[in-house]
């Protein structure tokens, strides 16, 4: 596992063996996390991968069926959700429909009873604090979508609570408020320093919000670590494939740093694996080089373009090589180089699969 | 607070919330009320069934007397005729209503809708009254049956037919609401003629709703009491045997026997139609386009006339109820008097009777909303405790499976019994309240467990994370946001303790009797117009009510309608 940017911070929340079951189903599977004070977490994940059932079992919401729940340094396996610290945000923002914002953001002040003055000023920071301060006397229905959940942030975070958990808070908005959103979000939790765990299944919003990305699958952790970590150094297979675009080439381990895929022999760091091993090599499509490329380049392999799929900023190329049929790759060529090299359907060129970006898995 | 437990696997032992701790509180006296009201009588009338006159257990000794006596059967067979053919003549009436009331361009819909729902403001017994002035012995359209007698199968049925039809209506109009229009575009650029879109769109479309009618209606008739009894004559039916057994014979083994013999269709149409409703479920779809009928002139000329003969028909037979009240002495002397409204001279009870019900009313209704809403909401709203929560659902969904009369002829057994507690009730308004209650839970838990669906999950969620406890979001939000659907659980109370005759007649006493009971005891004493006009008081009121809930809805939906209005 990656060690946190931070390694110093203190383990704010401590999950440890943390097993919860719906009857036969086993939604997560003796799940370890440490996340640290001040830290931006998301649990990434497909659909069913127990990223929300870990949030819920958090929050005490769904408790889980084994393992404990450390929080600032109390145990709070055992308590119920009104006994714990946390705030949450929930992909409906569950406004209630019939207060306005400033009783919602106000609603869980109200009942401490704190002085009238002083919650009428809290609600107003709270308001100031997610850009609607004029929006008090409204009620949910007449806002936006973008706007609830600004003010479901903002009630969320009324009562200064330790730690803020997202429900996928933005995947029931269009894409372009999401986006906006993402970096209020992020900024807002900056500012407030609070401790954040928020569940998606969306790859685009982890990567760019958080500072450690969880990755979940079939109620286990596949891999913990920064964006980049994710990204560049996946831990599998499934992290590989889940998060951007990769290719996989099906190869046997020839020796240590030698693999030969459908009779390419490519250079490549091949761990731990022996000599007559099945694997499966794996390149992001980005990383297919064509500049300054010869067919004495490492891992050089003449290919021919069978189409491009336009994407704007760059295109991506269906790849096929010539000497080697069973081999199919993408690569993502920006629009300067495919105007520079006239790459067009039909097309033959040559191209390196740089070793230092190749990554080597087990193939079932 | 916590354990390490086999193979050194840590499991929590979980502190319950305060809020859960309540919560299960409440559910476990809900389940203990429903259980007094609802369970634990019926099995006292199940376990009487088996029981000789002196309580000793003679297994199915009732059971073998009551099938071997040839006059007991008969009704049996008697209740399933008039039900089927009951059935059979209403579901195909209202299904036309309603198709006018939903695929066409009717002009006064309002109004349609509105007049045939005339009959829920009535009791039962109004029909039956109505008709006995029309063809009755002094009818003047007596000659319009050639020879036969309304006294019987025939007025049964008919009396019926006006007592369903509303109720088979409401479901009808809901099914055939709820149709595709992609369906319809599909079909007609596939080239289907209309009669052809009828029957491979609509049909289907509307199949569950029209079965579920089927066993409303089929249910309702087989378990009214009040028509069988006014009109029924020398036909003996069910209900009207269990209440002589009962009442004219003080044999209650047998009464118990009869009581079994009508639960049973009644129970085994209930589980049908849960298999029925279960099963629609999947065949709806949630991206469905709503239908917008197109007008068409012939189409509508034609559901316009009928519609008018429909309502005309509900009319007259209120109006003839209304104007016999009001006539001094059918039919020989036609002048108008308030007379008949005088009810001392009638009974006993006079217009006690009338207060009797107008009390009964709100109690029920205050008392049973409370109970209902709050209840469904604990049972929708908490954790855990699945297996009470499971069991007060169940009790929550039995009344609707149990005809009035039996329920009525089970407090009689559960609450006299020497060793319940209870018993101080028998004889009071108490007993009324609580059956009343029990009879029309179902109805009232189902209208609060669906608005309560409609309401996000995670309110409470969302309550425990800022630590509010449960009962301030349920006041603050809860029960605001699901006012209507409240106030609609009241008014159903309220009409139904109104007009039911079923369960009581076995339950007042003299200080207790009420205005549906009243017209039973005045049109058996003979005095019909009495008995005419105490229905019409009760027609009088539940309209009035009626009406009032109409306000008091609209009122709220402009009070509420800034925040109630649709998320863009």
């Amino acid at each position: 596992m990656a060690s946190s940017p931070n390694a110093a911070a203190e383990k704010f929340l401590r999950i440890e063996a943390l097993t919860k079951r719906f009857g036969k189903f086993t939604a997560l599977d003796r799940v370890d996390l440490e996340i640290f004070a001040q830290e931006f977490v998301c649990f990434l994940g497909p659909s069913g991968c127990g990223k929300t059932t870990l949030l819920r079992a958090i929050a005490g919401l769904d408790p889980q069926s084994e393992g404990s729940i450390w929080q600032a340094g109390v145990e709070i396996s055992a308590l119920p959700p009104s006994e714990r610290d946390f705030g949450i945000v929930f992909q409906s923002y569950a406004l209630f429909p019939n207060l306005t914002v400033r009783a919602n953001v106000g609603y869980g002040l109200k009942s401490r009873g704190r002085p009238r003055g002083e919650i009428v000023a809290r609600v107003d920071e709270l308001l100031a604090l997610v850009g609607m301060p004029d929006a008090g006397a409204k009620y949910p229905s007449q806002l936006s979508g973008g706007q609830q959940q600004r003010v479901a942030l903002a009630r969320a975070l009324a009562t200064s609570p330790g730690l803020l958990l997202l429900d996928e808070p933005l995947s029931a908005l269009d894409a372009r408020v999401r986006a906006r959103l993402r970096h209020e979000v992020r900024a807002l939790q900056r500012r407030l320093g609070i401790t954040t765990v928020m569940v998606t299944h969306d790859q685009e919003e982890a990567l760019t919000m958080a500072d450690r990305i969880v990755v979940m699958n079939h109620g286990s952790i596949e891999q913990v670590g920064t964006p980049e970590e994710i990204y560049g150094k996946p831990a599998s297979a499934f992290v590989a494939d889940f998060v951007g675009t990769m290719n996989f080439i099906a190869a046997r381990v020839t020796a240590a740093g030698r693999v030969d895929a459908s009779g390419l022999a490519l250079h490549c760091d091949t761990g731990a694996f022996a000599a007559g091993a099945s694997v499966q090599v794996c390149l992001r499509p980005e990383d297919v080089r064509v500049r300054a490329v010869t067919a004495q380049t490492q891992n050089a392999v003449a290919l021919e373009i069978e189409e491009i799929e336009f994407l704007g900023a760059f295109g991506r190329a269906s790849l096929r090589a010539a000497g080697f049929p069973g081999l199919r790759l993408v690569g993502d060529f920006s629009s300067n180089l495919i105007h520079d090299h006239a790459l067009r359907p039909g097309v033959s060129l040559t191209v390196a699969l740089p070793s230092e970006r190749l990554v080597v898995f087990a193939r079932a | 607070m916590a354990a390490a437990s086999r193979h050194g696997i840590y499991v929590p032992r979980l502190k319950p919330a305060r809020d859960e701790i309540v919560m299960r509180v409440l559910i476990a006296l809900l389940g203990l009320w429903l259980l007094a009201t609802v369970a634990l009588p019926l099995w006292s009338l199940l376990s009487k069934s088996f029981q000789d006159h002196d309580g000793r257990f003679i297994g199915l000794a009732n059971y073998l007397r009551y099938v071997s006596t040839p006059s007991l059967l008969a009704s049996f067979w008697n209740s399933l005729f008039v039900a089927l053919i009951t059935t059979a003549i209403v579901i195909p009436v209202a299904f036309v209503y309603a198709y006018a009331l939903t695929r066409s361009c009717l002009r006064w819909k309002g109004l349609f809708q509105a007049l045939a729902l005339i009959p829920i403001l009535a009791p039962s017994l109004l029909p039956a009254i109505a008709l006995i002035y029309l063809f009755g012995n002094q009818g003047f359209l007596k000659s319009w049956l050639l020879g036969g007698s309304i006294y019987g199968p025939l007025g049964i049925v008919m009396a019926q037919v006006f007592y369903c039809f509303p109720h088979a209506l409401m479901i009808l109009v809901t099914a055939l609401s709820m149709a595709d229009a992609r369906l319809y575009e599909a079909a007609s650029a596939l080239g289907a003629s209309k009669a052809r879109t009828f029957f491979t769109v609509t049909l289907p479309g509307a199949k569950y709703g029209v079965t579920s009618a089927g066993f409303v209606v089929f249910t309702l008739v087989l378990t009214d009491f009040g028509i069988a009894k006014v009109i029924g004559g020398r036909f003996n039916v069910l209900a009207t045997d269990v209440y002589k057994q009962v009442v004219g014979q003080q044999n209650f083994e047998m009464g118990a026997v009869v009581g079994m013999v009508l639960l049973i269709p009644a129970v085994l149409a209930f589980f049908a139609d849960r298999v029925v409703q279960r099963r629609q479920m999947a065949v709806l779809s949630t991206r469905a386009v709503p239908l917008e009928p197109r007008p068409s002139a012939a189409r509508d000329r034609g559901l316009f006339v009928y519609c008018l003969v429909v309502a005309g028909f509900l009319l007259i037979v209120l109006g003839t109820a209304a104007w016999g009240s009001f006539v001094r002495f059918w039919p020989y002397n036609l002048s108008l008097t308030l007379d008949n409204y005088e009810f001392s001279k009638f009974d006993a009870a006079g217009w006690s009777a009338y207060t009797n019900s107008l009390q009964l009313g709100a109690w029920t209704a205050a008392i049973g909303t409370a109970i209902i809403f709050l209840g469904a909401y604990l049972v929708e709203k908490s954790r855990g405790f699945r297996v009470v929560r499971g069991f007060v659902q169940l009790l929550a969904m039995l009344p609707l499976a149990v005809p009035g009369l039996v329920l009525g002829l089970a407090y009689i057994f559960f609450f006299n019994a020497r060793w319940n507690p209870l018993g101080f009730l028998y004889a009071t308004m108490g007993i009324l309240v609580l059956n009343t209650i029990a009879h029309f839970y179902t109805v009232g838990h189902l209208t609060a467990a669906t608005a309560l669906k409609q309401l996000d999950a995670e309110f409470e969620s969302v309550g425990a994370s800022l630590k509010v406890p449960f009962w301030t979001t349920f006041w603050r939000v809860t029960i605001p946001v699901c006012s209507p659907a409240i106030l609609d659980i009241f008014v159903y109370m309220f009409l139904n303790a109104m007009t039911t005759v079923s369960a009581l007649i076995f339950l007042y006493s003299t200080d207790t009797k009420l205005a549906s009971i009243a017209v039973v005891n005045m049109d058996e004493a003979g005095f019909t117009a009495a008995a005419a006009a105490m229905a019409m008081a009760i027609v009088a009121t539940s309209a009035a009510l009626k009406l009032a809930h109409l306000g008091v809805a609209a009122l709220l939906a402009r009070k509420t309608q800034a925040w109630r209005h649709r998320t863009r």
